[in-house]
């Protein structure tokens, strides 16, 4: 199987990563030996059971935790650097929303910080809640907002930094299904209109699936990548992809390596 | 919305009147108890017949009872805040307005000095070890002790009337505060901290933006009890600089002269002056709550 995104420049390389932390009961293994290509333009999702270092390696990536051997480079340069340069977008598993500052400043904040003058911040706010389908609910607080609709602001406000790569961390793990079916859909969406390299933790192995262009499944203790799996559907695909043999082929491969990792074993 | 605001209302008023209620058949009783004693002394020695109406009668208009009861500091302080002049040393107003003045100047400058060494202890962790013990200990001497002996340190460098009392007031109100912010500025959770530095937000960027009006709520609890305390502080402060005018002053001439029913006024006068200055940090609080949650009234 072959990928449109195959030529692309790399933006995530990560070689031979480890990470270990010292705890009182002695080191722990987050991640072991972790080798990840990921170029332009792709969806890469990261699952796994809690404690397979899904997250760990998405806070690497962003900058919000030191790897402790290997080498990691985003656009070539240190993730320290491109955090600085403010080379990515960040979505937490939480909103994450200030209940002071309204929908719209809220997205407007990482924009304040960066310096950007009034009048653009208040275009790009305007434009990304747009994207977001929010456009209308600018002078709202957070806490008018349901969950689903806090969270598409975080994605806003990450998307208003217009980054090229979008590191979102869970961010539907706190919603229900039918909420994040829809907002699967346009994230979906967003993405094929954005063109951005995404990278995305779940645990969710239809989200995975439906979302990704390839799934690469993590197993605990240590951390690390037992399967890399393509999923090459219809890049206008909607949720009845989801009910297609194909679909169901390849979440059974994501499950199968699931279970080969052990990751449902018990903490025994 | 309205009708249960209403309801509410209207279910805290009655308790509120049982306990003022209770509390005054509680002093009119207690001061029967108290000044009876030299009552029945007095009749003894006239060889005067009573009965209990006249001595509660006359327990509750001695001229210099043990305990006054509730209508005569009602009198006393009608005497000496609505019919004196405000101008007048015999007012309770006038001398009311000298111990607020030394308070606020105190409770300012104990709020400054509280919110700055909160600042400095989340800041640097250098001070959060050196500082906070010493923050603690100082609380632990007692302020009637060092009162007397911060006004004579400092008039004997020349700085004497308002600003000395002020310092105690100072004292006792940075506590609150430095304890409150800190535990504010702390309160962001890691998860917006972590976001700040996804934006790499410089230091000033995370206290001004995030951790300042995080510890909003803190600093207002924490004010609440500085400006009660701020009041004591300058009570306090008045004790040893004597006749110098303040309620403190009115307190210490009050059992100087044993004008119970003046030391039992000025008592009032000080509650009053107190509670309302907590009121006024409570109307700030509700006003500042609501803006930092968006317009939604804060919960509790």
């Amino acid at each position: 199987m072959s990928l449109d995104t195959d030529q692309n420049e790399i933006v995530v390389q990560v070689d031979n990563l480890s990470l270990e932390f010292t705890t009182s009961d002695g080191p722990v293994h987050a991640l072991s030996d972790i080798n990840l290509d990921i170029r332009s333009g792709e969806f890469i999702s990261l699952i796994g059971p809690s404690g397979c270092g899904k997250t760990t390696l998405l806070r690497v990536i962003a900058d919000l935790e030191a790897h402790s051997a290997g080498d990691i480079r985003i656009n070539g340069v240190s993730p320290a650097d491109a955090r600085r340069q403010r080379a990515y977008g960040y979505v937490f598993q939480a909103p994450a929303l200030y209940p002071w500052r309204t929908v719209r400043k809220n997205v407007m904040l990482p924009l304040e910080i960066m310096g950007l003058p009034h009048a653009d911040q208040q275009e790009r706010a305007a434009r990304y809640l747009e994207m977001v389908n929010l456009a209308g609910f600018e002078n709202k607080y957070p806490w008018q907002l349901s969950g689903g609709m806090q969270q598409r602001v975080s994605i806003a406000r990450a998307l208003s930094v217009e980054p090229d790569l979008l590191l979102m961390d869970e961010p539907f793990g706190a919603l229900d299904e039918i909420t994040r079916d829809h907002l699967n859909q346009q994230l979906l969406d967003l993405w094929r209109k954005t063109g951005k390299t995404v990278v995305f933790v779940t645990h969710s192995i239809p989200e995975a699936v439906f979302l990704s262009t390839r799934v690469v499944v993590m197993s605990p203790r240590p951390g690390k990548i037992i399967d890399v799996i393509p999923c090459v559907f219809d890049k206008d695909r909607t949720l009845d992809v989801r009910e297609t043999p194909a679909f169901l082929e390849v979440a059974h491969r994501v499950r199968e390596g699931l279970k080969a990792g052990h990751s449902y074993d018990d903490d025994s | 919305m309205t009708m249960t605001h209403k309801l509410l209302r209207e279910g805290t008023l009655l308790p509120v009147l049982t306990v003022v209620l209770s509390i005054i058949v509680i002093w009119y009783a207690g001061s029967i108890r108290l000044n009876s004693p030299q009552l029945i002394d007095r009749y003894e020695k006239n060889g005067l017949d009573w009965t209990f109406a006249e001595l509660a009668f006359d327990a509750w208009e001695m001229e210099r009872p043990v305990l006054p009861s509730p209508h005569q500091v009602g009198i006393e302080l009608k005497k000496t805040v609505i019919d004196k002049p405000f101008t007048s040393k015999r007012s309770l107003v006038y001398h009311a307005g000298i111990t607020l003045s030394s308070s606020l100047l105190g409770f300012a400058l104990g709020a400054l000095l509280g919110i700055g060494l909160a600042v400095g202890i989340v800041y640097v962790s250098t001070l959060d070890r050196s500082l906070m013990p010493w923050i603690i200990a100082s609380q632990t001497i007692p302020i009637l002790a060092l009162a007397p002996m911060i006004i004579v340190v400092l008039g004997s460098i020349g700085i004497t009337g308002l600003f000395p009392k002020s310092v105690i007031s100072m004292y006792l109100c940075f506590f609150p505060v430095v304890v409150g912010m800190v535990k504010g500025l702390r309160s962001p959770e890691p998860i917006l901290i972590d976001q700040m530095r996804t934006y790499s937000a410089s230091a000033t960027q995370i206290f001004f933006k995030l951790r300042l009006p995080s510890s909003i709520p803190f600093l207002f609890a924490s004010l609440k009890v500085a400006v009660a305390l701020s009041v004591v502080g300058a009570i306090v402060a008045e004790l040893p600089t004597g006749g110098q005018g303040g309620l403190g002053a009115r307190l210490l001439s009050g059992s100087y002269y044993g004008q119970i029913t003046m030391i039992w006024a000025a008592l009032i006068v000080a509650s009053l002056v107190s509670a309302s200055l907590v009121a006024f940090i409570g109307i700030m609080e509700r006003i500042a709550l609501r803006r930092l949650n968006g317009g939604q009234a804060a919960l509790g």
